[in-house]
């Protein structure tokens, strides 16, 4: 049980301090655009709710947001099962555990813009490796900056690539917590693998399950640097995501108000899903 | 080996395949890279990463890439490590909330903050310095050190700070010389996933830096764009972003399984 204590707000300043820093003051510059008109040289005009209301009309902001579930969507899909079933399927001791490891979580470690460049360069159809395999092995027309389906493939397989590590890392830590007795007990009372997963892994799973779709949830709503550099939002706007979107008005056509409302709604919305999604995960825990 | 291994040897064949072309583009010739498909190098060149080790502007890329992300780290776990102990230890007024609106700092897009952080830091006079990307990456790698800390500290049992208060420790002796010691794989792991975090960012560090801090990152984007078609420099270079990190993940592999079986929501 904890005790109470108020004196523990001294150990929680630091922190505080810091992150309220680097959050609170760009989010009120944030607020502060939201509601203003400029057209340079700092002189701003009151302008109220209007660039919200424009935007949450505006087809454009609908397109982007839903292209935006629909990325985060697919890959949470992919990726969640696929690294549950990877995590199941390694080796729980030995030589092989650290390599396995090592080389999983080596595509996290790549810089985001050398991610989308390195699948740039795989990809491109004359000359990268999957881009020749496709088109002159296989016969199958492959074309990035043509074919809206090969941009969208690509950006998928992509971030399948780079994040399904992450679910196997913390998949694979809630499995090696469990001990033994427990295996033990349920080859005694001669479960199936279906059950051993059902009721022993899939719970003791659980919790970092949840972090993992909460991590994967937040980082690929987010996502920008990756499928900008790899298809700049192109062919046409097919894969152009709510973060790109959200880019080429603020620093593209510098349209600072609509931008920062479109920042704001765009939070929101990060926000009310990953509460939710937390809320519900942890009432259990709670009782 | 039997059945099951195959998943994991699939998988990490499909990891390690454009991470090989990278490699092969960066030991190739330009020409040889542009005149069409070979799956190795033809002809093997060291060019391009001769060209990233003697001039100034690539090489400092990645100091400057390592100095903040250094920085980063150490501040993201010296200011988490209080924090988490309260949490994980005590129950205070708001604490449910804090912990919360913490990791909602997790949730706001960079491309948002991008603009209004280059106005903040140019107000206090830290554009361009490698601590302004260090502070500025805190804000995504504190709430995330909090939370992986709190996990681990909450898995050590109570009656250890207990004992130790009856033994006369004073709580700093105490944090430093028992409890420390005691969480150390979470200070591992917690410290990789911070230089991860803050290695892979490239809008903010882009965004708050000109000349004397540009990250690496920075230098190929401007090569990219600048330097026509130099795909060979740009795989060496990439290639070279790749090595920090793999050092980082060595040694703290054995720490990484067991990091967050400890943790918790």
């Amino acid at each position: 049980m904890k005790t109470q204590n108020q004196k523990a707000w001294f150990f929680v300043l630091p922190v505080l301090i810091l992150v309220a820093f680097n959050a609170l003051i760009p989010m009120m510059t944030v607020v502060n655009y939201s509601v203003q008109e400029t057209f340079g040289n700092n002189v701003f005009f009151w302008q109220g709710l209007d660039w919200f209301q424009q935007l949450l009309r505006s087809d454009r902001f609908h397109a982007a947001l839903g292209r935006q579930f629909m990325f985060t969507g697919i890959i949470l899909l992919i990726e969640i099962p696929l690294g549950v079933i990877i995590a199941l399927s390694m080796p729980r001791k030995g030589f092989w555990v650290p390599v396995c490891l090592v080389t999983m979580a080596l595509p996290m470690l790549i810089p985001w813009n050398v991610v989308g460049a390195m699948w740039n360069i795989f990809t491109l159809p004359d000359i990268g490796l999957l881009g020749y395999f496709m088109n002159n092995t296989l016969g199958i027309d492959y074309n990035m900056t043509r074919s809206p389906f090969a941009a969208w493939a690509t950006i998928i397989t992509m971030d399948v690539w780079h994040w399904t590590s992450l679910v196997v890392l913390l998949s694979y830590a809630g499995l090696v917590s469990i001990p033994d007795a427990y295996y033990q007990a349920a080859k005694i009372d001669g479960a199936s693998n279906w059950a051993v997963f059902r009721f022993i892994q899939l719970p003791k799973m659980k919790q970092v399950l949840t972090i993992a779709i909460l991590l994967r949830f937040m980082d690929s709503f987010n996502i920008y640097t990756e499928p900008f550099v790899l298809t700049g939002g192109g062919p046409g706007n097919s894969t152009t995501l709510l973060s790109i979107d959200l880019v080429k008005i603020a620093l593209g056509q510098f349209d600072l108000g609509p931008a920062a409302a479109m920042s704001l709604i765009y939070f929101a919305i990060t926000l009310l899903v990953s509460w939710l999604f937390y809320t519900l995960m942890t009432k259990d825990d709670a009782k | 080996m039997s059945k099951r291994h195959v998943i994991p040897i699939l998988y990490i064949l499909f990891l390690l395949l454009p991470i090989y072309w990278l490699v092969a583009m960066s030991f190739k010739t330009t020409g040889e890279i542009l005149s069409g498909f070979s799956l190795f190098p033809q002809t093997w060149t060291f060019d391009n990463y001769k060209v990233i080790f003697t001039d100034p502007t690539w090489y400092w890329g990645y100091i400057n890439s390592i100095t903040y992300v250094t920085l980063n780290s150490i501040i993201s776990v010296a200011v988490a490590l209080p924090a988490a102990y309260a949490f994980s230890r005590y129950r205070f007024l708001g604490d449910k909330q804090l912990f919360f609106w913490l990791l909602t700092n997790r949730m706001a897009p960079a491309a948002v903050f991008a603009l209004p952080f280059f106005q903040l830091y140019s107000a206090v006079g830290l554009f361009d310095t490698h601590i302004a990307v260090a502070l500025a990456h805190c804000l995504f790698n504190i709430p995330l050190a909090v939370w992986i800390l709190e996990g681990f500290m909450s898995g050590v049992p109570k009656e250890l700070d207990e004992t130790a208060y009856v033994d006369g420790y004073s709580f700093p002796r105490f944090f430093i010389s028992i409890f420390l010691p005691a969480i150390k794989a979470g200070v591992g792991v917690t410290g990789f996933f911070c230089f991860m975090f803050s290695w892979v960012e490239l809008l903010l560090a882009k965004t708050l830096t000109a000349v004397a801090a540009k990250p690496i990152a920075a230098t190929m984007t401007k090569t990219a764009s600048s330097a026509g078609y130099e795909l060979g420099l740009l795989a060496a270079a990439g290639t070279l972003t790749i090595i920090p990190g793999a050092i980082v993940i060595y040694f703290v592999r054995n720490y990484i399984a067991k990091g967050f079986a400890l943790g918790r929501v």
